[in-house]
């Protein structure tokens, strides 16, 4: 610990955790931990397994083994729908906004978990494209506009850990710029954030560490101010 | 007395009436298909078997326990209900991970044994169940006479649909059963319990049923078969309507019950089947039907 602080401890440590779907096992012990505050992500090529240890970690994914603690408690065993109300907000790459809901519907619709969430002028001035598209449908909105949502809606509900899977998946340089503003904005209230990233530039610029991912098993891990130093091992992990 | 296009007025509002109370009756009964439809996939081929539990329940309440309309209005769709949850949870629930199709069966199956158990019962003879003293009589309207259990029973379908249609479409419950109909995983993963939604989503579509089946009760007698009349109608008209949609299920539900009506008046030969020649021409057409979107 640099600092030797005792507010940074571990809120998420997972351990040795396999999972699998059906009978095809996807994750062969992965293991990382997450301090309270920090940004760390998960990198790795398509199909590494990076968006199965999410799912896991929500309990979407059932059939799993090993360990994962959230603020000490146990999670695999437990009933899916009692992990997010232990205060972790999951935000799906697909991004899930329902288009039989509107705007605000879908803002509004995680229910309140924890005390101290985001009010919604709050939420309005961290994704201002969203303010007075409330009875907008909610696939109607562009992609960008659809991702901040996904990111927005569980601000709300006073999560304090939150998953997020590939924010910038598919958008354009401009609106990266402004996930990554708001991505900033969250860890500076002191949100713990998971990101999954392909685009590790984007990575570098909020991350406080960096655990690499290859077939169902973490390869690596990278502190961000060593990020330069790695590069090349990086990009043989990644391939890029 | 004035003809329209040589029909007696009296006769025509006579039948577009008629047309309107088993319109109400599709109603109800496609809105509670619907909603099952939605959330659970699957096709609740016990609808009408329940629908006709409703009203025997109803009977059954007043010649056993002399417990009257008023109160078995309440108390037979709740019962219809619990069925419904005793039904989800140990039975429909394990079926999910397989075939939709599994679904059906199990509750065509159940619609037989429902059926077959009251048969044995109480024979297929109707029994008669009184209209309430409060709904009794009727009034002229100078065009028609308006029986007012008629009356009643239109007028209260509609309330119900209409306030089933708020509740699901313009309040926070209702959008929490909208998007888990869209993706449960994902509202699972907000912290909904989506396991106990579906189960009270079974409950309350088919509590619609009992409830139409109690309605039903003094119009035409209580009889074991009164659902499985019926529900072939009902299903053509969810096809038309649209799988799922709970605006599509009222409108056709009402729309087809008056159109069946003027069938009557003016080609009287036509009138059983005008829904399916309509559902065949739908079909055609727009397949995911009039309010159906394309899965
Ligand atoms: N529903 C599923 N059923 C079976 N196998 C799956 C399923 N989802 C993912 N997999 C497999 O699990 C492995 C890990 O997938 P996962 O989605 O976790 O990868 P990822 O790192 O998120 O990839 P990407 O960068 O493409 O999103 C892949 O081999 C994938 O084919
Ligand atoms: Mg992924």
């Amino acid at each position: 610990m640099p600092d030797g602080s005792i507010t940074k401890t571990a809120m998420l440590e997972v351990g040795d955790l396999h999972a699998f779907y059906g009978e095809s096992h996807v994750l062969h012990g992965v293991s990382l931990d997450v301090r309270q505050g920090e940004v760390v992500t998960l990198l790795g090529r398509n199909g590494a397994g990076k968006t199965t240890t999410m799912r896991s970690i929500m309990g979407i994914v059932g059939k799993r083994r090993g360990s994962i603690r959230f603020q000490g408690q146990q999670l695999i065993g437990m009933a899916q729908h009692r992990i997010p109300r232990l205060g972790i907000g999951y935000v799906p790459e697909e991004r899930g906004i329902f288009s039989s809901l509107s705007v605000d519907e879908n803002l509004t619709l995680p229910p309140v978990v924890k005390p101290g969430g985001m009010t919604v002028p709050q939420i309005y001035e961290l994704f201002p494209n969203l303010k007075g598209r409330g009875s907008t449908q909610g696939t109607r909105l562009s992609g960008g506009e659809q991702q901040m949502l996904a990111i927005a809606r569980i601000l709300r509900t006073g999560a304090t850990l939150i998953l997020l899977d590939e924010p910038t998946e598919g958008l354009a340089p401009v609106i990266i710029e402004q996930i990554g503003v708001a991505v900033r904005a969250l860890k500076a209230r002191g949100f713990t954030i998971v990101l999954v990233e392909q685009n590790f530039h984007f990575a570098a610029t909020i991350a406080d560490r960096h655990y690499v991912m290859e077939e169902g098993r973490i390869v690596d891990m990278i502190p961000n101010d060593q990020l330069h130093a790695n590069m090349d091992k990086l990009h043989t992990h990644l391939g890029v | 007395m004035v003809q329209l296009l040589g029909i007696p007025p009296q006769a025509l509002f006579g039948q577009l009436l008629l047309g309107l109370i088993n319109g109400s009756f599709y109603a109800l009964l496609s809105l509670g298909l619907a909603v099952i439809f939605g959330m659970l996939n699957v096709v609740n081929m016990a609808h009408g078997a329940l629908y006709m539990v409703g009203a025997f329940l109803a009977w059954l309440l007043m010649t056993h326990a002399g417990i009257g309309y008023w109160p078995a209005l309440v108390l037979a769709p709740l019962m219809v209900g619990a069925i419904g949850l005793l039904l989800e949870r140990t039975m429909l629930r394990r079926l999910y991970k397989v075939d939709h199709l599994y679904g059906l069966l199990l509750t065509f199956g159940l619609a037989l044994i429902f059926e077959g158990i009251f048969r044995h019962q109480y024979g297929v003879s109707g029994q008669p169940y009184p209209i309430p003293d409060l709904l009794k009589g009727g009034s002229n309207l100078g065009f028609m006479f308006l029986p007012t259990y008629r009356g009643w029973v239109v007028a209260f379908s509609l309330l119900v649909c209409f306030g089933t249609w708020y509740a699901i479409e313009r309040t926070r419950l209702g959008a929490y059963l909208r998007a888990a109909t869209e993706n449960p995983t994902l509202v699972q993963a907000f912290g909904i319990n989506v396991p106990v939604m579906v189960s009270l989503t079974y409950g309350f579509g088919v509590a619609l049923a009992g409830l139409a089946g109690v309605l039903a009760a003094p119009i035409y007698q209580v009889n074991p078969l009164m659902g499985s009349n019926l529900i072939i109608v009902v299903f053509a008209v969810v096809v038309i309507g649209g799988m799922g949609s709970i605006l599509g299920a009222i409108v056709t539900g009402l729309g087809l019950g008056l159109l069946e009506g003027l069938t009557k008046v003016f080609y009287p030969e036509a009138a059983n089947i005008v829904v399916f020649v309509i559902m065949a021409v739908v079909l055609m057409i727009k397949p995911a039907g009039l309010f159906g979107r394309e899965r």
